[in-house]
């Protein structure tokens, strides 16, 4: 929208064109009378129109507007995306909402995630496309990433700040972490205002550099946490995209004790190696074995990069399963059938399984004859054994490899 | 037409006593209808009539029409083996206008939206109405009340029974033949526009008054293989060209790349699997539609690792299923149509991809079909409701969308499957009432969706069946409500008028529900 259009007080926001899906196009022009006039296309006028028709005059009204031309192209939106486009197109017309214009919450409410919580997978969502988020949890990943940035443009940075908050609000992301990616400081800032009430569980904030990167955001977080009653931990995985940030990866997680894992960005990394990136990654070697190390260092998760070629499965495989070797827990998907071979991938062996359970029985066996010390066979087993062990153990089940238990 | 010209069928559904000037037989339910009587009979022919030397070529199809005694009123059948690249149907109905033929019935076993001309030629009465399927802008046209007639919606064994009962009497009936010899052989799986088999037109061999057969590709008697009876066949036209071949059969057909489909796709095979049905010796059917791939794809693997192998598939055949034949995963393949070059090349070599008709495969007035001897049949759906009752044919705004195809006659399997997403956009497929009635719930046992799997509770042996199955086993009430609070609760009722444009028959040619014109 430009700054002229603005001045004349209106406003447009979301996508139009018969390849739209699942989205809508909504602009909005203030006027001093005419009351709330509405002019509708709709793929779903048959099974929707009268709902629809209520739903935008309610939208706008809440919005303490009475007089506005309001048009409204709509490809099959459900109701949260419908409210998103509306309302980004009232605040570009300069509308700033009189009551709260979130939709009532319809996903179940945020439970909160674990530190050491597996992180296996996270799929990408562009912040921006409404249509992937509704089934993203159907493929069953260990996380979900609502983007903001790299995936959104620049010019719609305000509208996938709306339409994410209320995908947080509206969508059932069944057992998936609700990961949101916030631009690069200082605008990610501005994101956080908007994101946090809803209780995510994570916050990936690209390109840090250094400790106060994450200490900005940190302070930022706890406020709106504080202010608006968010109860569930808000967690932070810093994404290092430089040498600088590969170079201060140590400082980066220990920064605060909200950090649960750091992850690298390896497009942006080789770049400013000025190097050409590979399938096998040799060049990003080092970068990832000093995260992998840094992480541990701190006691956070080390979780690698993305496999940019969706069509090649094996490629894919073989760079987790390489991962997995160097100490990454996960790896991010830029598609859902990404998810099962990165499953696979950083599933444990059946060697290490049968091992893993022997050494628990062991362990639980000495907890019952109340004995302090463990032992299998001859052989006596130490405390971070049992500890790995168990850690092994729940990641089967996740991933079902132990029989029934898990779903395959 | 008023009240006293409705009844309420078998299903609940208020649908008209006469259509086109016959009396109708509502529905009555499943295997209810008792058929009484004779086969229908074409007029008996004599040699004395035909060129001794079995010459039957005639200059062109106005010439053949004129010979076949073309009047007005008459009913003139296609066929749909060329599918999207079909040229035949539009030539033979625009040389009957040229011919000054009015208020003709075109009777084709499918429409496409190359048919669309159909539309202008309706515009100027040269037809008067449809029974066949009307898709696409052919749907529309006829939602909106403006064909004369009432359409006539009927399956691919329903067609058959319905010529074979005497209940269409199809005057003409024009047969694009791939290949064909002079004599009228004709067959369809080579030729520059090989299609594969030409099954569909069977019956109207048989059965019609007059028989044309045209074809791009004359060849010396004899037409070997034929599939096609010369003997029933009274000219042969020569064209130039009776189809597009770029669109009769694609290149290779498309999976679906969307995961959500992919997932339902794989949820299909894994209840085969798990339910007991995929085992050695089994059978099913997959249409080839893209979720219908997938889940061939899916079900291959899981074959392979249990070491099983299929006594036959049925198709719509395609790649995938050539790929079963090839690998020895399927002992044969009944084909009754092809959709894809892998296919068209495999029933033109291999002895044990057989083609087969609608009376083989699918027509309820015979003794017995094949397609109530399928294990398992994959199919799609545009609504299902939760009493299981499925609709095919319209929109959820109930405008005219698809035929019926072999649909309903696959209902018949042991075990059928529709595969449908959940919801589409903002449209839900599960629904409190299905808009038009295509088939009845009872013969639907499964409805599986990527979020979860639903089974009929009439099937308790399948719902015990996967009790330790790690599938989303859940209610259709459960999925639907939780549909419903995704797109914003239940959508309006349709918005019809009370004047019927057209009727769907079951497979045993009475009427199951009513097709209503569409409020502008």
């Amino acid at each position: 929208m430009s700054a002229q259009a603005r001045k004349a007080k209106a406003g447009e926001a979301g996508r139009r064109g018969a390849d739209v899906r699942s989205d809508c196009w909504a602009s909005v022009e203030l006027a001093h009378s005419g009351g709330i006039e509405l002019e509708l296309t709709s793929k779903v006028e048959a099974l929707f129109g009268t709902s629809l028709r209520a739903d935008i005059a309610d939208t706008v009204r809440k919005a303490g507007v009475p007089h506005a031309r309001v048009r409204v192209e709509d490809q099959g939106a459900v109701p949260w995306v419908l409210e998103a486009r509306l309302e980004a197109a009232l605040r570009r017309a300069g509308v700033t909402p009189k009551a709260d214009p979130r939709p009532p919450r319809t996903a179940p409410p945020p439970e909160g995630t674990s530190r050491d919580r597996l992180r296996r997978s996270r799929l990408y969502l562009p912040g921006n496309e409404p249509k992937f988020m509704i089934n993203a949890a159907l493929h069953a990943p260990d996380a979900v990433i609502l983007d903001l940035e790299d995936s959104v443009h620049p010019a719609e940075k305000d509208a996938a700040r709306v339409l994410v908050r209320n995908a947080l609000r509206c969508v059932d992301f069944q057992g998936a972490e609700r990961m949101v990616r916030v631009n690069q400081l200082p605008r990610g800032l501005e994101d956080l205002d908007e994101v946090v009430p809803e209780a995510p569980d994570v916050i990936l904030v690209p390109k840090v550099e250094g400790a106060d990167d994450i200490l900005q955001v940190h302070a930022r977080i706890q406020g709106i946490r504080e202010e608006k009653g968010v109860s569930t931990p808000v967690w932070i995985m810093p994404i290092l995209e430089s040498a600088l940030g590969i170079e201060n990866a140590l400082a980066i997680a220990s920064a605060t004790d909200t950090v649960v894992a750091l992850t690298i960005g390896v497009e942006d990394y080789t770049a400013d190696l000025g190097v050409a990136r590979t399938p096998e990654g040799t060049e990003t070697v080092w970068a990832r074995s000093r995260l992998v190390n840094a992480a541990k260092a701190a006691g956070v998760q080390a979780i690698d990069s993305v496999f940019g070629d969706v069509a090649d499965e094996e490629g894919l495989l073989a760079w987790g399963v390489r991962a997995r070797a160097m100490g990454f827990e996960g790896m991010g998907c830029i598609h859902p059938r990404q998810i099962r071979i990165i499953h696979r991938a950083f599933a444990p062996s059946q060697a290490e399984i049968d091992k893993a359970l022997a050494v628990v029985a062991a362990f639980q066996d000495a907890e019952a004859k109340g004995l302090g010390v463990v032992s299998l066979g001859t052989k006596m087993i130490d405390r971070p054994v049992v500890l790995r062990a168990q850690r092994l153990v729940a990641r089967a089940r996740a991933a079902g490899l132990i029989p029934g238990e898990g779903d395959a | 037409m008023s009240e006293h010209d409705f009844l309420v069928n078998a299903a609940g559904r208020r649908v008209p006593r006469v259509v086109n000037g016959v009396e109708q037989v509502p529905y009555q339910g499943v295997g209810g209808y008792e058929p009484k009587g004779s086969k229908h009979g074409p007029p008996i022919r004599s040699c004395r009539d035909y060129p001794a030397d079995g010459d039957k070529r005639v200059a062109d199809l106005k010439t053949a029409l004129e010979r076949c005694g073309l009047r007005d009123g008459m009913t003139i059948s296609t066929h749909h083996h060329l599918r999207n690249g079909d040229r035949v149907a539009l030539m033979a109905l625009q040389a009957a206008a040229e011919l000054g033929a009015k208020d003709l019935m075109w009777f084709p076993s499918a429409s496409f939206p190359c048919h669309e001309p159909v539309m202008e030629l309706m515009d100027r009465g040269v037809v008067q109405r449809i029974e066949g399927s009307m898709n696409g802008p052919l749907g529309e046209y006829t939602s909106y009340g403006k064909m004369r007639g009432m359409g006539v919606l009927r399956s691919h064994g329903g067609r058959w029974q319905a010529v074979q009962d005497g209940e269409v009497h199809i005057d003409i009936a024009v047969i694009a033949a791939p290949t064909a010899d002079a004599f009228g052989n004709a067959d369809g799986s080579h030729g520059p526009s090989a299609c594969g088999s030409l099954g569909f037109a069977l019956v109207d061999s048989l059965y019609a008054d007059h028989v044309i057969v045209v074809t791009d590709n004359l060849v010396d008697f004899p037409c070997i293989p034929w599939q096609i009876q010369g003997n029933n066949v009274d000219c042969v036209v020569e064209v130039d060209s009776i189809g597009d071949p770029a669109q009769i059969v694609s290149g290779t057909t498309q999976i679906t790349r969307s995961p959500d489909r992919v997932l339902i796709a794989e949820y299909v095979a894994r209840f085969l699997r798990d339910a007991g049905i995929m085992r050695d010796g089994f059978s099913f059917q997959a249409g080839a539609g893209g979720i219908a791939l997938a889940f061939v794809q899916f079900l291959k693997d899981m074959m392979n690792e249990a070491g099983v192998k299929a006594r036959f598939v049925r198709g719509g055949s395609t790649q995938f299923l050539v790929d079963l034949l090839k690998e020895g995963l399927t002992d044969y393949i009944l084909d009754g149509q092809t959709f894809d070059l892998a296919g068209v090349a495999s029933i033109a070599s291999d002895p044990r991809h057989v083609a087969t008709s609608p009376f083989t495969s699918y027509s309820y007035h015979g003794k017995g079909n094949f397609a109530s001897m399928v294990d398992a049949a994959v199919l799609g759906a545009t609504e299902v409701d939760t009493g299981f009752n499925a609709n095919v044919n319209t929109h959820s705004d109930g405008v005219l969308l698809h035929g019926i195809g072999g649909w309903q006659n696959c209902l018949f399997s042991r075990c059928t499957i529709l595969a449908v997403p959940a919801f589409r956009d903002r449209i839900p497929v599960i629904v409190d009432r299905v808009a038009t009635l295509t088939g009845p719930g009872e013969l639907i046992d499964v409805v599986v969706t990527e979020r979860g799997i639903a089974v009929n509770p009439k099937r308790a042996d399948l719902l015990e069946a996967v009790k330790g199955s790690t599938l989303p086993i859940r209610t259709i009430e459960e999925i639907k409500a939780e549909v419903e609070g995704i797109i914003g609760g239940r959508p309006e009722p349709p918005r019809l008028t009370d004047t019927p444009v057209a009727v769907i028959k079951w497979v045993d040619g009475t009427v199951i529900d009513t097709v209503w014109q569409v409020e502008e």
